[in-house]
């Protein structure tokens, strides 16, 4: 299970970087969002899968299975939602104050 | 109990509360509040002079950060007396006089505030123990400094002046940082006393040698000794009050602090006393012989700081040999060198002081300093011409003024280590006295130019724009007081001998035992002896000299203004300033994707290069879970969404295709037993989801990429890259198991935290910390949106 | 935004309030049960976006007369206020504590300072996200 899971990490990943290399920034906020999906995965998996049961302690009997991923997950999940709207509200402001989506107009001049 | 750490800590409490109480009563001028502050600290430090004077020493130790030996020791001593009775009486002065110099038009609640931190970082650097606390304030008192040189900062040579300043000091700083670290790799303490006690074992040490350097750069660079003296006429752009304070009596001298506290340190170094001495002498000539061609009072004056700076190093320097000869009768008499520097440089804060003051008041009423427009001030300015008189005399080393007592001293020391027989003294040992006695001769006639061509001679009133008028009592207080003290000191020297001076011998030579007998009765007449003899030759050929000053005034002419070191100061900055420029324009395309590729290129090459070098790569599948067959579909649908995205034609269907990669992860996450972050995942993606077309509505439809072919492959073998490499960290992370798992803690988390959901509890609990600072990010993230939503650029208005 | 839809607009009153109690209950049995802060700030907020996105804006104002922001603000403090909190009796920074009391109609119950923070947490993400859809679909009418 754990390898496959990481199997589909790294196709994760692939894609989160070509899409976040593109020129289009609607693309470059979606390839974080799939880039933050393949992360969550793999800190899950680093702390060993379907080993042991949901670690609520009255309700699951003894071995649980590791809670310190799933806290820093829920952090992760919540700051890149944060982020994901951050930067979507920058791209359509970008947009209407300089009339592109494309980063490489939003540039700008070569003298600075 | 009085506690030194309050004396620290004083001012900058009350610097925080400045602008509001500026804020609240306007119509009073800030500054008799702040004078509180300095005049408060100097009584309670006076209260503590007798209990000094009998050898006692204060600490306070406020624990900061222990696990790096980082403590927040205070320790005052004689030493660190005599500066803190600097730094807060004349810090008094200074602001009373200040208060009168500047008007409630500037911005007071600016200025008092950078003062005040000034003066609480000074009281740091001279009352703190621990080395890398005295660091932080050293770079403190240059940042307070920077400010207040740039306080006018409308005005271009303010800030060049500020930045001057501010390179050179703090480059000197960071050597000397340097250079406390190699002391605690050698002694393992970063406590001046017990560096102190333990440095006899380490003289040999290899470091021993570099750190000196290193502490001493430091201490050239603060005191302005040559070559670094070029930043002090340029800070001269400071408001007056400032030039008086800082860069006369206070922050220019935590370079001799440092000097004397450092001498029982590496004292007894051949390297350090000639050091020291040469560099002293030098600074001494080079300033006294600059300060005379100046046309600028201030900037006389700056050059007089230099070389009265230079003069005190020098007497350091020749007082370490005592420390090398040890302990005896004989050596004794060396000592007298360092005792002369300490006297020499109260004695230099009060006549410098009011002689700042004196141009202060000029220029503020006068509105020149240019000695080319003065003259014939004495009659309608009597009281500024008398204190003028008594500083300049003083400083001339005339008697009746405490300046002739110090110079006597400083004569008798240089001529006492010429006779030495350490150090192949008695063939160099001639230098100092003969280079001591012409550089007191140009310091003779600067203080007559300083008198005669401002306060005597015929009145210029048509070339100044205000009529010449005597300054307000107020602005008078201050100079008159110091240049009180200038006469008193005269008259009643072993007052200050014996309960200021004593004690701070008795830091410096903490191995001579009683400093009773270092500290020599200090009188005006010793009868006929060389030092005497030197002082008259002083005032006969200086006063020759002053008589046919524009005969020999071409000299300076041949000084080239091509090599200078304020030459070589600007062409390096501008050098380094287009240097930097070259490379940063070189790799700051402006391009994300070429910064994202320098990201992921770097993460491929140095995390990828150790995973092969190291062979940390391991792969072992036994271990699994096992796999059920709606879980390879559901990897399958993720896949198969994954790819789509990149060929997606629509950002409508890019978006849901993401949708569908995060519900999908909610349903792994159920799987994988986390029910909470299934739960917020489902809801996150959805909320997810409506931002993107929300935001939609405001985007253009995509259009076709004009990507070329060959991008689109590099971007391929970078992604491709980056997805093997995670895909083999993971492997290999997923087969470490070398340390034991930390997780059993939290299956307490019930009888720890009261809580049976161990992910919450983790959250809420055992790091509630981290939960805290995200919901701060969260919340900023908001605001950020909210902000960028609302704040349009106006209309028609420029886009910076 | 205005969908004029009545079946959406009838099922979205009814279903608001099951919403709102869901996220209510998540965010009280979070300490045993799965739910917590973040859950229950989540669903709670999708239900305030549910009740924007079928009626119109103004009538909701009248109704829910709260300004998001300062909510979030208000959260922001709370949680960094139990922080300080523990400062005051003499703990580190962050530390929580629990009891359990005899309360008249819930028997042994167990009181944490936890929830309080858990409330700030609530409060937050309510605050934040409410406030970041209404600001991007404001900007659409304006």
């Amino acid at each position: 299970m754990e390898t496959l899971i990481i199997l589909l990490i790294g196709i994760l990943v692939t894609v989160a970087t070509y899409l976040i290399l593109s020129r289009n920034i609607i693309r470059v906020i979606l390839g974080t969002a799939v880039f933050s999906h393949a992360v969550h995965l793999l800190i899950l998996t680093m702390g060993d899968l379907k080993r042991g049961s949901v670690p609520l302690l009255k309700e699951a009997e003894a071995p649980y299975t590791d809670a310190l991923p799933q806290a820093l997950i829920l952090t992760a999940i919540v700051i890149s939602f944060a982020v994901t709207a951050f930067i979507l509200v920058l791209a359509f402001r970008a947009y209407q104050e300089a009339g592109s989506d494309d980063l490489h107009e939003l540039r700008g001049t070569n003298d600075e | 109990m009085f506690s030194v750490n309050f004396a620290i800590i004083l001012p900058f409490i009350i610097a925080a509360f400045v602008p509001f109480i500026y804020r609240r009563f306007r119509f009073i001028h800030i500054g008799w509040f702040v004078m509180l502050v300095p005049i408060t600290l100097f009584i309670l430090l006076a209260r503590l002079i007798p209990s000094v004077a009998s050898g006692q020493t204060f600490t306070d130790t406020y624990q900061w950060i222990p696990t790096l030996d980082i403590n927040f020791t205070t320790y005052l001593d004689g030493l660190s007396m005599i500066f803190g009775l600097l730094i807060t009486g004349v810090g008094s002065l200074v602001i009373l006089y200040s208060i009168f110099y500047l008007s409630t038009k500037e911005s007071l609640q600016h200025f008092y505030v950078y003062l005040l931190l000034f003066m609480g970082a000074m009281l740091g650097v001279v009352f703190s123990d621990n080395l890398m606390v005295l660091y932080v304030f050293w770079e403190l008192t240059s940042v307070s400094s920077f400010l207040l040189i740039a306080f006018w900062n409308h005005r271009k040579g303010s800030r060049l002046g500020a930045q001057k300043a501010m390179l050179i000091t703090v480059s000197g700083g960071v050597a000397m940082l340097v250079g406390f670290i190699m002391l605690h790799t050698m002694t393992g303490t970063f406590s001046i006393r017990e560096i102190i006690s333990s440095i006899s074992g380490f003289t040999d040490h290899a470091l021993f040698m570099p750190a000196m350097i290193l502490v001493l750069l430091g201490a050239f660079t603060k005191s302005a000794q040559f070559p670094f003296h070029i930043w002090l006429p340029d800070a001269m752009e400071a408001p007056t009050p400032v030039s008086a304070y800082l860069h006369s009596a206070t922050m220019v001298k935590a370079g001799i602090y440092l000097v004397a506290r450092f001498t029982p340190v590496f004292g007894g170094d051949q390297v350090w006393f000639w050091t020291v001495s040469i560099v002293g002498m030098i600074t001494l000539f080079w300033g006294s012989f600059n300060a005379v061609k100046q046309t600028d009072l201030k900037a006389l004056l700056a050059y007089s700081t230099i070389s009265q700076l230079g003069l005190i190093m020098s007497l350091l320097g020749l007082g370490s040999v005592a420390l090398h000869i040890g302990y005896s009768t004989e050596s004794v008499i060396y000592t007298q060198a360092t005792f002369a520097a300490l006297f020499h440089m109260i004695n230099h804060s009060t006549f410098k002081g009011a002689l700042f003051m004196v141009v202060g008041i000029v220029d503020h009423g006068l509105g020149t300093r240019d000695i080319r427009r003065l003259g014939g001030l004495m009659a309608l300015m009597p009281f500024t011409f008398t204190v003028a008189v008594i500083g300049s005399l003083s400083m001339a080393g005339l008697p009746p003024f405490n300046g002739f007592l110090s110079k006597e001293m400083f004569f008798a020391a240089t001529v006492q280590i010429s006779n030495a027989d350490v150090f192949s003294l008695q063939t160099f040992g001639i230098v100092f006295p003969i280079v001591a006695w012409v550089a007191s001769i140009f310091t003779f006639i600067y203080c007559m130019i300083f008198i005669f061509k401002t306060f005597l001679g015929p009145a210029q009133p048509e070339k100044l724009d205000k009529p010449i008028h005597e300054a307000p009592m107020g602005m008078l207080i201050s100079p008159l007081i110091l240049a009180a003290f200038v006469v008193g000191i005269f008259f009643f020297p072993n007052l200050l001998g014996n309960y200021i001076l004593r004690p701070a011998m008795s830091s410096i030579y903490p191995t001579f035992g009683d400093a009773f007998n270092l500290t020599p009765s200090i009188s005006a007449w010793h009868g006929v002896k060389p030092e005497l003899l030197m002082t008259i030759g002083v005032v006969l050929v200086g006063a020759i000299l002053y008589k046919i000053l524009k005969k020999w005034k071409p000299i300076y002419g041949l000084f080239s203004q091509k090599y200078t070191f304020n030459t070589l100061y600007n062409n390096v900055l501008s050098l380094s300033e287009k240097g930097s420029g070259v490379v940063t324009r070189g790799y700051m395309t402006g391009f994300l994707k070429d910064y994202i590729a320098y990201i992921f290129g770097f993460f491929i090459i140095v995390v990828g290069g150790f995973l092969f070098y190291s062979g940390a790569f391991s792969m072992d599948i036994s271990t699994n879970a096992p796999i059920r067959l709606y879980e390879v579909i559901l990897v399958a649908v993720m896949a198969i969404a994954a790819f789509a995205m990149l060929f997606a034609k629509s950002r409508m269907t890019a978006t849901l295709l993401n949708g569908v990669l995060g519900y999908s992860i909610a349903i792994f996450f159920v799987i994988f037993r986390a029910p909470d972050l299934a739960l917020t995942q489902l809801v996150v993606e959805s909320v997810t989801t409506a931002l993107f077309l929300l935001a939609f509505s405001h985007l253009p439809d995509w259009k076709k990429e004009k990507t070329t072919i060959k991008t689109k492959w590099i971007n391929g073998i970078i992604s491709i890259a980056m997805g093997v490499l995670v895909m083999l960290i993971g492997l290999s992370v997923l087969n470490y198991n070398k340390f034991e798992t930390i997780s059993s803690y939290f299956e307490d988390a019930y009888e720890l935290a009261g809580g049976a959901n161990i992910v919450n509890a983790i959250l809420g609990d055992f790091r509630g910390f981290d939960t805290m600072l995200e919901v701060v990010v969260l919340f900023i993230a908001g605001l950020g949106v909210y902000t960028m939503i609302k704040l349009k650029s106006e209309k028609g208005g420029d886009k910076e | 935004m205005k969908i004029n839809d009545v079946i959406l607009r009838t099922i979205t009153r009814i279903i608001v309030f099951i919403i709102l109690t869901f996220g209510v209950y998540l965010f009280l049995s979070g300490h045993n049960t799965p739910g917590g802060g973040f859950i229950g700030g989540l669903v709670l907020a999708s239900a305030i976006v549910l009740l924007y996105l079928t009626s119109d804006i103004e009538s909701i104002r009248k109704s829910l007369p709260f300004d998001f922001k300062l909510v979030a603000a208000l959260g922001v403090l709370l949680a960094t206020g139990t922080g300080f909190g523990s400062i005051l009796f003499g703990v580190p920074f962050m530390s929580q504590t629990f009891a359990y009391f005899e309360l008249p109609i819930f028997g042994k119950t167990e009181l944490t300072t936890v929830t309080i923070f858990e409330a700030g947490v609530v409060l937050a993400v309510v605050g934040v996200v409410v406030t970041i859809i209404l600001s991007m679909s404001e900007s659409e009418e304006a």
